[in-house]
């Protein structure tokens, strides 16, 4: 993609010289660095409720992010206005961070380096909105035909196209071009009366719209949460206490993202709050663990081309057979910390500080049969699908709730068990890790992260594990 | 912009859907200007400072509808607006009971809500920024195991926010608020503990004091310190007005119009059932003037109101939007809310329970063996089922005192026994926010623990 073809060039009228004479302002109070963010973001949605499409909605939106860093401090302002004056007047506003004569007076931008990770030809956001309808109708016929006790359905299809330009005062200019689209599924089941049980599934990716044709069908989601919400009807108390937990693969992978995934974001560890903070090189895990930050797998809802600081992303190992390895990165924190970026500065929106942020968090798939896993628990919980999850990262406690879990009796699955909340200690919970299974599998392309009131789109995922003690949140 | 440029803006979006074949329309336009400053270890770490605007608008063709939002408010922009919205119209079903509120429904609150306060925005940055540094240093110098922050943030808001419809409702109000808050981090040994406090109004005359801030901030890191994690047993739970908070989320979102017409609500088909105990009256109230649940008027033009939710126990009223009260055949509670865009949502005003006759210290002097929570972790409440899970923290309660901090466990119950089980309200009604509870035991739950 080249600056002179992008949005930003042809629609915007923005030129090179333009963003290095911003680039200049916003460093003219004698920051260190500076970079602007440029976005501009398409979204659609399309959803259904009781068999009517009741809601279909697009929009768009645009702005700029200057930052002015110097020393630990950032400045910050946006415009939501691109004209030449308003992007200037947010580069002044964000140099009054800095008191000082300019250091820097010349830019020269080269455009960076970047993957070709979604080489999407026409992005959902592109296709007409009479294709992207039928695949709620599709997911409604689906989830309702799976069962005759399934009496309620929503489903909400949505997409954006989002165009990203980060010029820095290092004389960097990236460009890139992000399509995401997602659905899901809701299903409510009810047998005789009784009171009903809801199940969900949906998924997505950076993808264009046929694969919810080739990959993954509304069908597919459809089924998945009318079986999730039918199983739940014969669901029995969870029980309460420490027990043996064996996590199914895929989605459960949340365990990593909320007990290590946060806690080794370097700004925490720069600041020394988190559970983790000066623990690099110490075991942190069970030696079957290893586990991965990637932002580069193709097409993934997690995966970037270049983070939103303008580095491309990169493969980084956070702990390597129980060893905790290294930090997520950004430009602040790593500048700080005398360390690398590991392409991990994300942000929201323009109107955000980008932050260290995980894209796709999972743990390396290990040698065990996912049978023999739970064949060797004489008693508790196989998890299986979780909703959020939470963790507090300076003590380390994390929790996920399980949405479908069952017990596991004498090396059996048996009983669904109700939604419970697992909690652990983040530092502590992988070294009970026993067993690793041969299966490592992705989520289907659902996740959201929050932090600091900001959300992305993130990806997890997990091989079948055992872990030999942990606390579960039930009832019985 | 002008307040009469903006609803001049509103107006005649509404009037280009008309013009080009919606049957009707409405438009919201929102405006903003915000403000944050950190400190961190009495430095400024970041400042930030924008303002944005945008617009969005809704229309029926029939009882189909379309939606579409903007940045843009550029006239090509507005033109590309109304556009997207007719086209989607056609993608969308026939929908019976779709469409904007009947003339007699619409309508202002009339006299001063106290939404707005001038010296927010006359606030000088070297004030603000002093105000968190104030009140960090309140929270670092309160003990020696403070050894670390998180920092200590000053934000402002001040928006103005625009409705009109093509049933002649064209109205506006503006808001600020200002908000101080500090997170320090305890240390002793091995065991390191944050937590937070913080304080919000409409001005900055309504803020606490920036040392009071700090050092409560302080109290709460330092009472976490050296947790213990307990045996599994079922107890009374005690939660504190900041954790009582959440309860009365979840239960907002169980008496929420389109929960309950679709059945994902444990209290729907609840209408004039005993649903909690005796002692239990809801509130939702969009018309105190200066909190932060009030409007003159909600997203659909209705003015807000006081509905009694709950009354000692038996569920009164669902809040609803046009679009749920058609559904249940019921009448709109001026519930409606949504962002720029799409079909309006439920949300509250100032939701809250009514405070009771203990003071907290009573509350907890009568339980022997008891467990006061005072955070909550996690996504664990299930409201089509009821079934509540989440992980928690606080102090264990021992012959009715605060005897040590715990962590790393869940509580669990059904919320409808919760609700049912609920024994002791405090008088400690704070509004700290649109959702406010005193402090309240449960008879008792689960603690998931060893």
């Amino acid at each position: 993609m080249l600056f002179s073809e992008s949005v930003f060039a042809t629609r915007f009228g923005i030129s090179r010289q333009d963003l290095e004479s911003h680039l200049a302002e916003a460093l003219s109070q004698g920051g260190d660095y500076a970079d602007l963010y440029f976005e501009y973001l398409l979204t659609s949605s399309i959803s259904i409720d009781e068999s009517i499409v009741k809601s279909a909605a697009q929009g768009v939106s645009m702005g700029v992010g200057v930052r002015v860093l110097s020393g630990e401090r950032t400045g910050y302002a946006y415009s939501d206005d691109l004209s030449p004056e308003k992007i200037r007047k947010a580069a002044h506003v964000a140099a009054c961070i800095a008191a000082g004569p300019s250091k820097i007076d010349k830019f020269s931008l080269q455009e960076g380096r970047r993957h070709d990770l979604y080489p999407v030809l026409t992005a959902p956001t592109e296709t007409a909105f009479k294709e992207r309808v039928e695949l709620v109708r599709r997911a409604d016929r689906a989830a309702r035909a799976y069962d005759s006790r399934i009496f309620q359905v929503q489903a909400v299809y949505a997409d954006n196209l989002r165009y990203v330009m980060v010029a820095t005062s290092d004389g960097v200019l990236t460009l890139d071009r992000q399509p995401l689209a997602r659905l899901s599924v809701v299903a409510l089941a009810r047998e005789n009366g009784g009171p009903p049980q809801r199940g969900h599934a949906g998924g997505g990716g950076r993808v264009e719209l046929s694969f919810f044709e080739n990959e993954k069908t509304p069908e597919h989601f459809a089924r998945e949460a009318a079986r999730e919400a039918l199983v739940m009807l014969g669901a029995v108390e969870a029980p309460a206490g420490e027990m043996t937990v064996v996590l199914g693969p895929g989605w459960p992978g949340i365990l990593l993202h909320e007990a290590v995934g946060h806690g080794l974001e370097a700004d925490f560890n720069r600041k020394k709050v988190s559970a983790f903070t000066d623990r690099i090189g110490q075991k942190v895990a069970s030696e079957l663990c290893t586990v991965i930050d990637d932002g580069t797998i193709g097409s993934r809802r997690g995966s970037l081309n270049v983070d939103d600081e303008g580095h491309p992303t990169q493969r980084n190992v956070l702990i390597e057979n129980g060893i905790l390895r290294g930090y997520l990165q950004d430009r602040l924190s790593s500048s700080l910390m005398g360390s690398e970026p590991t392409g991990s500065g994300r942000r929201e929106s323009y109107e955000h500080i980008p932050m260290p942020r995980m894209t796709n968090t999972f743990m390396l798939a290990g040698e065990s049969e996912p049978e023999d896993i739970i064949r060797s628990v004489p008693k508790g919980l196989y998890c299986v699908s979780f909703g959020g999850g939470q963790v507090d990262i300076t003590n380390g406690n994390f929790v996920f709730s399980a949405s479908e879990s069952y017990l596991i009796e004498d090396g059996k699955v048996t009983r669904p068990v109700r939604n419970a909340t697992l909690i652990g200690n983040g530092p502590e919970a992988l070294k009970y890790v026993s067993m690793v299974g041969n299966d490592l599998r992705l989520d289907e392309g659902i996740g959201v992260c929050g932090k600091e009131n900001q959300h992305v789109p993130v990806g997890v995922g997990i091989p079948t594990i055992r872990i030999d003690r942990m606390t579960v949140g039930g009832t019985a | 912009m002008s307040a009469n440029h903006l609803l001049e803006l509103a107006l005649d979006v509404v009037k280009r859907a008309l013009a080009s074949g919606a049957t009707d329309a409405e438009c919201t336009v929102a405006e903003g200007e915000e403000f944050s400053a950190n400190v961190r270890l009495r430095e400024l770490e970041s400042l930030k400072e924008a303002g944005s605007r945008g617009a969005g608008v809704r229309i029926l063709v029939g009882t189909k509808t379309g939606s579409s939002s903007t940045s843009d408010l550029s006239p090509e922009g507005i033109e590309r607006l109304v556009k997207s919205a007719i086209e989607l119209a056609d993608v969308t079903n026939e929908d019976p009971h779709a469409g904007l509120p009947e003339p007699g429904e619409m309508g202002t609150v009339s006299g001063d809500l106290r939404l707005f306060s001038s010296d927010v925005a006359e606030l000088e940055t070297e004030r603000k920024i002093a105000a968190a540094k104030s009140a960090e240093e309140a929270a670092l110098s309160a003990d020696p195991r403070i050894f670390n922050s998180e920092g200590a943030s000053f934000d402002t808001h001040i928006g103005r926010h625009v409705f009109a419809n093509s049933r002649g409702f064209a109205a506006e109000y503006r808001t600020s608020y200002c908000s101080l808050s500090a997170v320090p981090v305890a240390r002793d040994g091995e065991s390191m503990e944050r937590d937070y406090w913080d304080s919000l109004a409409r001005g900055f005359a309504g803020l606490e004091a920036p040392e009071q801030v700090g050092r409560e901030a302080a109290r709460r890191a330092l009472r976490r310190l050296h947790p213990v994690k307990v045996e599994t047993q079922k107890v009374p739970v005690v939660f504190d007005p900041r954790v009582a908070r959440g309860l009365l989320g979840s239960i907002f979102e169980a008496v929420h119009g389109m929960s309950v017409y679709r059945h994902q609500s444990f209290l729907a088909g609840k209408l004039g059932e005993k649903v909690a105990s005796d002692q239990m009256t809801v509130i939702d109230d969009g018309t105190i003037p200066g909190l932060f649940g009030t409007s003159p008027f909600d997203d659909e033009g209705v003015p807000s109101r006081r509905t009694v939710v709950i009354e000692r126990g038996v569920l009164k009223n669902y809040l609803l939007n046009c679009y749920a009260a058609r559904k249940l055949g019921m009448k709109t509670t001026g519930n409606a809310s949504r962002g720029l865009t799409g079909n309006a949502g439920i949300g509250h005003g100032n939701f809250y329970l009514e405070k009771g006759v203990k003071r907290p210290e009573q509350i907890l002097a009568a339980i022997p063996n008891g467990f006061y929570v005072t955070q909550v972790q996690g996504f664990g409440v299930n409201v089509v089922t009821g079934d509540y899970s989440q992980g928690a923290s606080g102090l264990w309660i021992r012959n009715g005192e605060l005897a040590f901090p715990v962590s790393e466990v869940t509580i669990a119950a059904n919320l409808k026994e919760m609700l049912l089980g609920l024994d002791e309200i405090g008088t400690d009604l704070e509004f700290r926010g649109s959702v406010a509870a005193p402090t309240l035991k449960v008879g008792e739950m689960t603690v998931g623990g060893k």
